[in-house]
């Protein structure tokens, strides 16, 4: 296994005045070029504080990230992240939002009618490019995430981070989006690293699931491969063994041996 | 249980359909002149009111004046007083004697003056509160004192610096507008969610991106604000610096009124100084509409 985005006994410890907390503790975790992994646990076991580190929004206490074997500590175009409540800035159009990353990241490589044309591409992949001029104010929530992941794919990332892409969606917009996002991995062979809480979500997109422990001190508990081929069709996996399987897997970890316990 | 659901569903979907399109059809098809009776009995609506109270107050007015004896003249007595003024604002016999239109421009080019350093000013004093902590320990006790003074205490103290009237003015409205700028651009800054920092942060905008295509837009209603009521404040002072300073000016108009008995050219200043104050603040909260379009948070 070739690893293109490796994680290295990573640490993150808060502190506050006397108190420290340890959030994270050692992690590690390779990811070849082209997965799509998830990474599941319970609300505060520091997955959003992994996710953040790996994007360099945070920094980790010790240990680091390594994308093509460089060291990467700030944050930067290569691992785009789509947010969780999407981000757009509402006084920039749909078009502008998009325009924004595209024009920083390809200013040299690039010429305007190029970076124009490469946005309009990236709108029509996500089916947004007939909302260009619209403000993020008046368009819905499913249609603000496809224009974040827009966002994020234009600037071609090496690893796409989603943050709890679907987490503000009703059912049904979610079960459209994570369609989409299918489609765009199998198009495209992004590297994907994606939050997520939700089980189905997890074992439907991903390639591997990784199952993290209750925090404080949250670890990596277990790595579980889904070997389903893709392309897959929601409804057909709903009675697939494979699928059954690696789900009741995820469940028994997720309710058994980690129970989320409320923290006092 | 299932039947009746989806045929309800059915029925519905069907009416809503065919139902469109002569919604969008409507409006088309209506006679100009109904379109023009509606915007006539909008206007009506919010002219009629205001109109009504005036003339109440004014007869009110009429009636408690009237008397003889009486310390302020009638609106009557007003407007036959001023109508010189009222006519010809533009006449100039030199000095002072000038026109009311002359005496305002000359308290406005002080205001616009002093405002616009004050917004230069409190806006980079604001940002630089707002993003830098150590700024903020530093400046804030300072900024929350000084704000307290009153306007014409500071009068004094620039007369003695600039050895002019005329700085001193505009020194008098720079000093009273700037903190309403600076604390609301502050504010601002420090509002800015941690995700638009993210978004900056992950497409890697220098800081002088950030401060133009981040930092500005996102603070922009605040910094409205502040500069929504630094416009009023500026109005205030700059009347009262002028009855002191002399020379032209609205300000010092009022003054010279007084001193020579003129209530009734008091009371027709105090209406354009009434009715300019509004008009400044319209101007800077539509200003402020057309520039934060779309910033609301959504």
């Amino acid at each position: 296994m070739t690893a293109y985005l490796k994680l290295d006994h990573i640490d993150k410890i808060f502190t506050r005045g006397n108190a420290t907390t340890e959030v994270l503790k050692d992690i590690n975790l390779t990811i070849e070029k082209g997965q799509y992994v998830s990474i599941i646990g319970h609300s505060g076991c520091g997955k959003s504080t992994l996710l953040n580190i790996i994007a360099g929004l945070t920094t980790a206490s010790t240990g680091g990230v390594l994308l093509e074997n460089r060291e990467v500590n700030s944050p930067g175009p290569d691992r785009a992240v789509v947010f969780q409540n999407h981000s757009l800035l509402p006084w920039l159009t749909v078009y502008e939002n998009v325009r924004l990353g595209v024009d920083k990241v390809f200013a040299k490589t690039k010429t305007r009618a190029e970076r124009d044309a490469w946005v309009m591409h990236n709108l029509n992949l996500v089916q947004m490019a007939h909302a260009r001029d619209k403000r993020p104010s008046e368009i819905s929530g499913g249609m603000k995430q496809r224009v974040g992941i827009a966002r994020a794919l234009a600037m071609e990332p090496k690893v796409l981070l989603l943050d709890e892409p679907f987490g503000a969606l009703d059912a049904l917009t979610r079960a459209h989006l994570q369609d989409s996002v299918m489609a765009l991995h199998q198009k495209l062979g992004n590297t994907i690293l994606m939050i997520t809480h939700d089980v189905d979500e997890a074992v439907l997109l991903s390639d591997r699931i990784v199952m993290m422990t209750n925090g404080p001190s949250a670890r990596i508990g277990e790595v579980l491969e889904v070997p389903l081929a893709r392309p897959r069709k929601r409804l057909e996996l709903a009675t697939n063994t494979t699928y059954l399987k690696c789900r009741q897997r995820v469940l028994e970890f997720l309710y058994e041996r980690h129970r989320f316990v409320e923290a006092a | 249980m299932n039947m009746p659901a989806t045929k309800i569903e059915v029925e519905t979907a069907t009416p809503a359909a065919t139902a469109a399109p002569v919604v969008a059809m409507t409006p088309k098809r209506a006679p100009r002149s109904e379109a023009y009776a509606r915007m006539a009995r909008e206007a009506a609506v919010r002219v009629v009111p205001p109109l009504v109270v005036i003339a109440l107050l004014m007869l009110v007015w009429e009636l408690v004046c009237r008397r003889a004896g009486s310390a302020l003249p009638p609106p009557s007595k007003v407007f036959k007083d001023t109508k010189e003024l009222i006519v010809d604002p533009f006449f100039d016999h030199g000095g002072i004697d000038k026109g009311l239109f002359w005496h305002l421009s000359a308290s406005l080019q002080r205001v616009a003056l002093g405002y616009s350093l004050s917004a230069i000013a409190g806006i980079a004093l604001g940002v630089l509160v707002g993003q830098s902590v150590w700024a903020m320990r530093g400046l804030d006790p300072l900024f929350q004192v000084l704000r307290t003074i009153p306007p014409l205490a500071w009068l004094p103290l620039s007369l003695a610096a600039f050895r002019d009237g005329q700085p001193s003015a505009i020194f008098v409205i720079f000093i009273t507008s700037v903190w309403p700028i600076i604390i609301n651009t502050a504010v601002g800054i420090r509002n800015i969610p941690q995700d638009y920092r993210n978004v900056a942060a992950v497409v890697q905008l220098n800081p002088l991106e950030f401060f133009a295509k981040i930092m500005i837009p996102a603070a922009a209603p605040y910094i409205f604000t502040g500069l929504r009521i630094g416009i009023g404040l500026s109005w205030l002072a700059i009347v009262a610096a002028e009855m002191l300073i002399g020379g032209v000016g609205i300000g010092f108009f009022i003054w010279d009124a007084w001193n020579s008995s003129h209530i009734s050219e008091i009371i027709l200043a105090l209406f354009y100084v009434g009715i300019i104050g509004f008009v400044l603040d319209r101007l800077i909260a539509g200003l402020g509409k057309v520039v934060t379009r779309g910033t609301a948070i959504s």
